[in-house]
């Protein structure tokens, strides 16, 4: 086999990439501790972060890239993915985690925007990437500028899952809304939501998005999880939701099995006993408007 | 023919549509996904998908399908594992499977080494050359792939990539450290189903 044949940073790796996490939990983690305890609790990946998006919320101040020292310190720790944030528009951060070796970049409204203007041209990188999206047309945007896998803004960092269940709410709706729908109808819609009428009809052709769509932003117990599964996400983010539970390891075990299980409620209803409790959170109508993460982005 | 698509995590969707398009050419059957215990007995072959091996394992374990995957194959059952189905087909691990407990079928002669090729920066799609299935070349996407860096008795080498094994079979067994339900040809799904 000759070494000029290896074809690498094509689109079928990033999005098969993105295929092999379907079906799994992938959790936020600050240290090699918790790496480890996600991987043990059977984690299809894991998000290495400074701090996690409670804690980023209660900080204040331009929140960045992790430290690479970090970021290091928890690829090492892990066999299974490992995935870091960068800021919208940030692409030189973007360019250092592909330098690091991280597996995927996270193109977060979690950390301050770097670029109010334009996302990262994200078809350049040879590794994949996931960004935030509250619709359709978002999603789609997201997906032309090169991302490999979707995931629902949610409100990150508060443990309120009702604006995870909001954007997914939207994305599917608005995708059954397609079915049947001829080319001049769909070629509206594409100008309506602002987005590329290609990806407009292959979502409709498909009936899903042409990525993998996980949820994310507040999913705080197994429950939250199996809900997101069952309204079509095809994984699940957890954020705070496993290091700011009273007990990291048990919930973080049972939102594993709750995605595994999510069309079983007795199965769900045991997995859920005796956790401890959940992360405290923050009802997302208690936040102003300028400190909501999801209007990061367009 | 029924085909069981182990159905616990990763590119579960693709491996049932890869098998049914091939089954569709040759014939008729069904694939069925299988997400809990009690599916497999009626299984005439099984597929493990890829995805994480550590997570699949784990679940496989508390859902009781791994020991239904065992008596399946001493029933002389076919079963073809992509990527990390390739890893829990394996009798050996490497430093990395014992390092993170992975549970391993422990069914095949074969040592395997996960992420052979590195990281996804590393992953890669080659033509590869898989003389059972035809001179025409397969291509073959391999993501954080694993490989088979030793085999023992009774196995088969049908295929190398970069001095490591990436495909091998063992009478009814398949192992493969690529994806073929990520594209369209299906020359390796006819060549297991062949076996059943």
């Amino acid at each position: 086999m000759k070494l000029e044949e290896l074809r690498h940073g094509t689109e079928l790796l990033k999005k098969g990439f993105a295929k092999m996490q379907k079906g799994g939990v992938i959790m936020d983690v600050t240290n090699a501790k918790q790496a480890r305890i996600a991987e043990e609790a059977g984690a299809v990946a894991v998000m290495a972060l400074h701090a996690v998006p409670a804690d980023i919320r209660a900080a204040g101040g331009v929140a960045r890239m992790a430290d690479p020292a970090v970021i290091l310190e928890i690829m090492d720790a892990v066999t299974i993915p490992v995935m870091a944030k960068v800021r919208i528009g940030h692409f030189v951060e973007a360019e250092i985690l592909e330098a690091l070796g991280v597996d995927t970049i996270d193109e977060s409204e979690v950390l301050t925007p770097a670029d109010e203007k334009y996302h990262i041209d994200k078809l350049r990188f040879t590794i994949p990437f996931v960004c935030g999206a509250r619709d359709l047309g978002e999603a789609l945007r997201r997906i032309n500028e090169g991302a490999a896998m979707i995931r629902t803004k949610g409100e990150a960092g508060t443990g309120d899952v009702k604006e995870a269940v909001r954007h997914m709410r939207a994305i599917m709706g608005t995708i059954r809304e397609l079915r049947g729908k001829t080319d001049e109808e769909l070629l509206r819609v594409a100008r309506d939501i602002d987005a590329p009428f290609e990806l407009v009809k292959e979502t409709a052709e498909m009936q899903r998005l042409p990525v993998v769509n996980f949820a994310a932003g507040g999913i705080a117990t197994p429950a939250d999880a199996a809900l997101m599964m069952k309204m079509g996400a095809d994984g699940v983010f957890v954020g705070s939701g496993v290091f700011k539970a009273e007990s990291p390891e048990k919930m973080a075990k049972a939102i594993v099995e709750a995605v595994n299980n999510y069309d079983k409620p007795e199965v769900l209803a045991e997995i859920s006993k005796g956790l401890g409790g959940a992360m405290k959170g923050l009802d997302t109508h208690t936040l102003s408007e300028d400190e909501t993460l999801q209007t990061r982005g367009w | 023919m029924r085909v069981g698509i182990i159905a616990l995590q990763g590119s579960v969707e693709e491996h049932v549509r890869a098998a049914e398009r091939a089954l569709s050419e040759r014939g008729g059957g069904e694939a069925v996904s299988v997400k809990h215990a009690g599916i497999i007995p009626s299984c005439d072959a099984i597929i493990l998908p890829g995805g994480e091996s550590t997570t699949i394992g784990r679940l496989m374990l508390r859902e009781g399908i791994a020991d239904e995957i065992k008596s399946a194959a001493k029933g002389d059952v076919p079963i073809l594992g992509t990527c990390a189905g390739l890893i829990l087909l394996a009798r050996y691990g490497d430093k990395q499977v014992e390092q993170t407990n992975q549970f391993l079928l422990e069914l095949m002669n074969i040592h395997v080494t996960r992420n052979a090729f590195g990281r996804q920066r590393e992953s890669f799609e080659t033509p590869l050359k898989i003389s059972v299935i035809g001179e025409k070349a397969f291509n073959a996407v391999f993501i954080r792939a694993p490989a088979i860096t030793k085999v023992g008795e009774n196995v088969e080498i049908l295929a190398k990539c970069n001095g490591y094994i990436v495909a091998a079979k063992q009478d009814k067994l398949v192992a493969l450290a690529f994806h073929p339900e990520l594209t369209r040809d299906t020359r390796l799904h006819h060549f297991f189903f062949d076996l059943v």
